[in-house]
């Protein structure tokens, strides 16, 4: 952690020190950065597996490993991915760090929950690892444990649904602390429609995380009880009905879709008007776009479904909706570009990412109306094609907005300055290899490559290779990035406390932020997006 | 917004956001049951007559003694608040410690009712279990789990009033601050809402 | 804290009223089932249930005296949740 020198003022990173002081912080800025350093960590260990895995698909045949260690590490990757990395992801990290200070208050309204959220989070993590490496069954249902395979299978099955079960509790009572946070804690004169949109997009997604995580808690721990008890509630044998496991397990994880996305949509929604330097178009569109898609997002989970033998008539009620869906995505696309328009854009790495997110969010977004459309779901359900619209969402949407968060937030987390050329060229390689790595997928999901497969027909060899390429070519530009971020923490230029001309509340107090944000806390008497400053035209 | 004191620099939580809290945690634990009590509605459907049959096994005069036996608890941990709110402080801990006995009659019945299926050797895994109509073990796994899983919030309801109620006879819960007894009850409350519908659902079927 | 002296106390008298309406209402639902009224027999349980539950909420669980944030709140929840579950029921009553 930084050194502090003799002259800087005290700030969180240095006002104690020592081992320690970090693991019983309750500040919430030392809390989202422990969440920072666990979530890299279990990402770049993923990242390496989903590499592994294209490399075993380089060529057909097996390459580098055999088919069951391969459906055990899609297992651990999209576990690991989901769970432990994009579902805490952004509100863990960044909205530990910068809600309060951007609604203008000293902390969370539960500063110890917090801390003890963390720690079952890493419980949980700690778990779901244990899981892989106990007595050799690595687990290998896939992250969505679909009975009755999960039910049966003779593998860590249930040390991996204890892991999500706590994981899940982890992530509801951080929900709990920012909505009560928001509601309780605004500092004076912030009113509802003056707070920023970050921390809007945070509400929306805190009420997912507290009502939709019971649900696959539950879900989970029946399967618990059915391998442990035989009681059968999904088995077909005894009487159990396995689709209605997949409605459970969805009625959660769609809306945690929505967990992942909508933070970012809110980070971008900081710094689309910060690098135009102009207010964001339609804040009021955004706010309650942002609301519905939570709202709807909970009534739209059976489009997973359409090829489990669901019913017509709700085939056709999740399709509806599931388009419906789409229209306050599309408004918050709309209301970004109109941001930029006309504004001064200046085009640095958090707009960079920014703006990469829109392209890849909307290339996910159309392909997911290929999959909510009954019809043609049919035709690519559990192909490719899947894969490679998830990955647009969740790595293109999420991932991208998280690096987005991470340049622009850095700053002011650290109070250093990263190498903004450096960070231009790894962004460039990240763009090209994701494209390369997923865009060949849509085309073969089409053709019929089916996913969780390590072998492939000979057919697909040209766009298999292409894709590997793709993921060798991301993965130079995810080192190239992290290593910047990494090396400037100490040696980077000192920044100013507010190097983009941001007019939100964090950039309105020193980098780093002292221990308690404010010393006294700010009375709001405006909109969070005015830009009367001197940079202004 | 009243509350822009950081709530280190106080010893207590304000009061308003803290129940607010234990609401948001309630509603958890409304959508937890609530994923039981989506399985039961649609194996319900399925399997009406066995569930009759499954339901006639139970005993539902403990059951309904059960139901007594909460909704009166719920009354006096509602009254300890008023006797709090009163400063009367005694009477706050007589009446928990009431809730507390009445937690405890819940457990007994729960046990006996629990040891007659065993007896029966009608517990989960079980050779008699296993030999039933697909509905009626269905029918009897969602008995046990989740009479199990209510007896679990029994179980800590209980633990969590006993930490109330230590806490009032020290002081440290007194007429100016009693959040976490306030909270207490709520929890307790909930408790009782969710076996007002496992009564019928379970004990009560035509 | 400061807020306390707003915040309003039940009588033990009012506590005790609601004790005997919930019990019975806790009469009722076994007497309606003892009435063999068919299909409405499940329905009417879980009216009754609804009641007392809304019963418990309002003056025991204090709702009555709360922010109305906090009603919003707790209503919107169980809609959320009766939505879910008419949701589910379009696939299994239509197969
Ligand atoms: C870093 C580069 C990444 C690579 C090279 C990669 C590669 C892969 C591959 C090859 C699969 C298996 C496809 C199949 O056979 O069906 C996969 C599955 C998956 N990936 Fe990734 N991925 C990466 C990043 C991510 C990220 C960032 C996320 C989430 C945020 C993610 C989430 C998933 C999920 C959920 C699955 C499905 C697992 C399953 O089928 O159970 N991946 N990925
Ligand atoms: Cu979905």
């Amino acid at each position: 952690m930084n050194n502090p020198s003799p002259t800087a003022p005290l700030n969180y990173l240095n006002h104690k020190t020592g081992l320690w002081s970090w693991m019983t912080a309750t500040d919430h800025k030392r809390i989202g950065l422990l969440y920072l350093y666990s979530i890299t960590t279990f990402f770049l260990a993923a990242a390496v597996l989903g590499l592994l895995m294209k490399i075993e698909k380089v060529a057909p045949g097996e390459t580098i490993m055999t088919a069951q260690t391969y459906n055990a590490m899609f297992s651990l990757h999209g576990i690991i991915m989901i769970f432990i990395v994009v579902i805490p992801g952004l509100a863990a990290v960044f909205g530990n760090i910068c809600l309060p200070i951007m609604i203008g208050a000293k902390d969370v309204a539960f500063p110890k929950l917090n801390l003890f959220s963390y720690y079952v989070y890493i419980t949980g993590a700690i778990l779901g690892l244990y899981s892989q490496f106990a007595n050799g069954h690595s687990p290998d249902a896939g992250w969505t444990f679909y009975v009755p395979y999960s039910a049966e299978v003779n593998s860590n099955i249930i040390l991996a649904l204890m892991a999500a079960f706590t994981l899940g509790f982890a992530s509801i009572l951080t929900g709990l602390n920012f909505i009560v946070t928001i509601h309780r804690m605004r500092a004076p004169g912030m009113t509802w429609f003056r707070m920023p949109l970050f921390p809007w997009s945070l509400y929306a997604t805190a009420w997912i995380q507290l009502l939709a995580t019971p649900v696959v808690g539950i879900t989970l721990l029946m399967v618990v009880a059915e391998r442990t008890l035989h009681v059968g509630f999904f088995d077909p044998k005894l009487g159990g009905d396995p689709v209605l496991y997949q409605h459970l397990f969805w009625i959660y994880s769609h809306p945690a879709v929505y967990v992942m996305i909508l933070p970012a949509m809110g980070v971008v929604t900081e710094i689309f008007p910060t690098f135009s330097q102009k207010p964001v178009f339609g804040y009021l569109p955004i706010v309650f776009s942002s609301l519905a898609i939570a709202l709807v997002g909970y009534f739209v989970w059976g489009h997973h479904m359409y090829t489990s033998g669901m019913s017509i008539e709700s085939r056709w009620f999740f399709s509806f909706l599931t388009f419906i869906v789409a229209i306050p995505s599309a408004i918050k696309v709309f209301n970004w570009l109109s941001t930029m328009y006309g504004g001064s854009v200046d085009l640095k790495p958090p707009l960079l990412y920014a703006i990469s997110f829109i392209f890849l969010f909307t290339i996910g977004g159309f392909t997911g109306l290929i999959l909510g459309a009954v019809a043609t779901d049919v035709q690519v359900h559990n192909t490719d094609f899947v894969v490679a619209h998830f990955h647009y969402i969740i790595f293109g949407g999420m991932g991208f907005g998280f690096f987005a968060a991470m340049h622009y937030w850095y700053p002011k987390i650290y109070g250093r300055m990263y190498n903004i050329r450096w960070a231009n060229i790894a962004w460039g390689f990240l763009f090209t290899g994701f494209n390369f790595l997923y865009f060949p997928m849509f085309i073969m999901g089409i053709q019929g490559m089916p996913r969780r497969y390590y072998d492939y027909d000979p057919q697909f060899q040209m766009g298999q290779t292409i894709s590997t390429i793709g993921a060798v070519i991301l993965f130079i530009g995810l080192i190239g990035m992290i290593s910047n971020l990494v090396y400037h923490v100490r040696r980077g230029a000192i920044a100013p406390a507010n190097p983009w001309h941001g007019v939100t509340l964090e950039w309105q107090i020193p980098s780093p932020p002292p221990h308690e944000n404010f010393d006294d806390i700010p009375v709001i008497t405006r909109g969070p997006y005015v830009f009367d400053n001197p940079h202004t035209k | 917004m009243s509350t822009t004191e950081h709530s280190e620099h106080s010893e207590y939580i304000d009061s308003e956001t803290g129940k607010m809290g234990m609401w948001l945690f309630l509603f958890t634990e409304i959508f937890l049951f609530g994923g039981l009590f989506i399985v039961y509605s649609v194996m319900r459907a399925k399997y009406g007559e066995d569930f009759h049959h499954g339901a006639l096994e139970l005993n539902a005069f403990i059951g309904a003694t059960n139901t007594v036996v909460l909704l009166v608890s719920s009354m006096t941990a509602a009254m300890s608040l008023t006797a709090i709110q009163k400063n009367q402080p005694k009477v706050a801990i007589a009446l928990i410690f009431s809730t507390l006995l009445l937690a405890g009659v819940f457990m007994i019945n729960k046990y006996f009712e629990y040891g007659h299926k065993f007896d029966l050797h009608l517990y989960p895994g079980s050779e008699v279990m296993r030999n039933l109509p697909k509905g009626e073990i269905m029918f009897f796994g969602l008995y046990f789990l989740m009479t199990g899983l209510h007896l679990f919030h029994v179980v800590v309801g209980g633990v969590l009033l006993t930490i109330v109620m230590l806490r009032v006879k020290s002081g440290k819960i007194n007429s100016e601050h009693f959040l976490l007894l306030e909270n207490g009850a709520l929890y307790w409350h909930l408790v009782d809402l969710i076996w007002i519908f496992l009564f019928p659902l379970l004990y009560l079927i035509t | 804290m400061e807020n306390h002296e707003e915040s309003h106390v039940t009588s033990y008298a009012l506590n005790a009223k609601v004790l005997l309406v919930l019990l019975s209402l806790t009469v009722l639902t076994i007497l309606v089932i003892k009435l063999h009224l068919g299909a409405f027999t499940v329905a009417m349980a879980l009216f009754i249930a609804s009641i007392k539950t809304t019963i418990v909420l309002t003056y025991f669980m204090h709702l009555k005296f709360e922010k109305p944030i906090l009603r919003v709140m707790v209503g919107g929840i169980f809609a959320l949740f009766a939505i879910i579950i008419v949701i589910t029921f379009i696939d299994y009553y239509f197969r």
